[in-house]
């Protein structure tokens, strides 16, 4: 799963346009990605400028 | 909001109130979808264009202009300091203030515009795109058109929606970050460009005046190759040690396409301008007047085909014909430069930085430094000689 970090977000855009999946959803105030469609490619990670989004693994509460 | 129009355009950049304005104008009902409760904000942009480039396209207007640049300075890995000739007159922008008129001579020109409506997809019948699905003030409508204009910027889905394959590969994506700063001192009389792996790897950094205190310093690196650091990392390193006391008024992360040129800008029913057709320039990131001069194309281009009762794929074509002739030959050079210039070290680039001095500065070109310092490199010359073979025609 990739997570956001939602506080550190500018809403820029760059890790949809590297997103060979189209999995994520960007609209003024808000970002998200689609876990069913995202691979896991990493693409969005790393260029983001900002590092806001990361890969960790889900943990069972 | 009318459930019909001729033409809806998504985005209001650049590329969006341009195409909007001259469908308009020639004669097709418009709307215009920006996603943001504002046009022109926020600024993800160093606002720098060229004197010719702009004045090409539109009457300049004084309260869009920040500063006037004489000249750009080129800085090496080792601080070597290369002054470009005086012969690229530029601006750096208010695009606050420039996008927002943009957007209010679309207006003028009878284009209705509708602020906080997101695009979230497509009407696509029988393979032809007939619409867009929208999201404003909490309802969802369905809006029909007959052509629409993706001017949806680099984060574009418009494209993807309808088929096409847009998104851009990790090597040709400028992830950028950039501050606007006050309590400098700056040269505002140079726009200064930073190449170093240290600085900007696979990219580089700007300080671009919009005064005597102020600037926007900003820099972007290339998506593959983005190791622990990001963007953001490498622009507060370089403020910290160059201007530490700068106050970072606005602080903004953005990506631009800097990729090959794009043919498939057109569907049936669609066409797609701007950075969400890849249109900046891939080896300097400047996209403002290449999304206004393919925007014009665009918006003539739908009017006409609307005109016809012909939005096939076909007809529409015609608008990626026109912007390659007019842009591709150009572009499709700037990438084959861009290849080389990736390969260049940093020792290639103070060796080069030195060779380059050595020209008279009223011969120091953009192209003729890239011609000195390539051919001073030998191991480089097939890519260069490849730069400066013509270019194929278009695909369609
Ligand atoms: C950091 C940085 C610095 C730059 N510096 C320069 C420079 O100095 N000089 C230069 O010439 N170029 C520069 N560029 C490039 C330039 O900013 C772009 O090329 C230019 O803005 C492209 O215009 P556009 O209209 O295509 O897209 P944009 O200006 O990005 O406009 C797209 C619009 O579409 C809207 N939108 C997106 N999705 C939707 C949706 N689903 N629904 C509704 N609306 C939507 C967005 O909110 C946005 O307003 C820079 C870019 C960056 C990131
Ligand atoms: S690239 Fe980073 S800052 Fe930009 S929208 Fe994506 S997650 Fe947010
Ligand atoms: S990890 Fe890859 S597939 Fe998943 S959202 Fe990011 S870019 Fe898309």
């Amino acid at each position: 799963m990739i997570q956001i970090d939602k506080y550190k977000c500018d809403f820029c855009g760059t890790c949809v346009s590297v997103c060979p999946h189209d999995a994520i959803e960007l609209s003024e105030t808000t970002l998200e990605i689609d876990p069913v469609t995202c691979t896991e490619c990493m693409n969005c990670v790393k260029a983001c400028p900002l590092h806001v989004l990361s890969e960790e693994p889900v943990h069972a509460e | 909001m009318q459930n019909k129009y001729d033409v809806i355009v998504v985005g209001a950049g650049p590329a969006g109130s341009t195409a909007a304005r001259v469908a308009a104008q020639k004669g097709c009902s418009v709307l215009m979808l920006e996603k943001d409760r504002e046009v022109g904000m926020p600024v993800r942009c160093g606002e720098a264009v060229g004197e010719k480039g702009i004045k090409k396209v539109l009457n300049l207007q004084d309260r869009w202009i920040a500063n006037k640049i004489d000249a750009v300075r080129l800085i090496a890995p080792n601080g070597d300091v290369v002054n470009v000739a005086h012969n690229e007159i530029g601006y750096v922008l208010h695009r606050k203030i420039f996008d927002y008129d943009l957007a209010m001579m679309a207006a003028d020109a009878g284009v209705h515009v509708v602020t906080k409506a997101y695009v979230y997809g497509l009407v696509i019948e029988d393979g032809v795109v007939k619409g867009v699905k929208v999201k404003h003030l909490g309802k969802e409508y369905t809006l029909h058109a007959k052509i629409v204009i993706g001017a949806d910027g680099v984060e574009s889905r418009v494209g993807r929606w309808a088929g096409l394959k847009t998104h851009v590969r990790m090597k040709d994506i400028e992830s950028c970050a950039q501050v606007t700063v006050g309590n400098i001192s700056v040269d505002r009389r140079y726009c200064d460009f930073y190449f170093s792996d240290d600085i900007a790897p696979g990219g580089y950094l700007w300080v671009f005046p919009k005064g005597p205190n102020a600037a926007n310093i900003g820099l972007g690196i290339a998506g593959h190759k983005v190791n622990s650091k990001a963007a953001i990392d490498y622009l507060n390193e370089f403020i910290d040690k160059k201007f530490p006391n700068a106050a970072k008024l606005i602080t903004v992360a953005g990506g631009v396409p800097c990729a090959p040129y794009m043919d498939n800008i057109f569907a049936s029913g669609l066409m797609l301008v701007g950075d969400a057709a890849h249109q900046a320039n891939p080896i300097s990131g400047g996209g403002i007047i290449q999304a206004i001069l393919a925007a014009e194309i665009a918006g003539e281009e739908a009017a006409a085909a609307i005109k016809e009762s012909d939005v096939s794929e076909k007809r529409l074509a015609q608008y990626e014909k026109r912007w390659f002739e007019k842009g591709g030959q150009n572009h499709i050079r700037a990438y084959r430069l861009k290849e080389v210039a990736y390969k260049l070290t940093d020792e290639d680039l103070n060796k080069t930085a030195e060779k380059i001095n050595k020209v008279r500065p009223e011969k120091r070109t953009i192209i003729s430094i890239f011609k000195v310092a390539l051919f001073n490199h030998p191991k480089y010359i097939p890519d260069i000689l490849k730069v400066f073979m013509p270019a194929k025609g278009s695909s369609s």
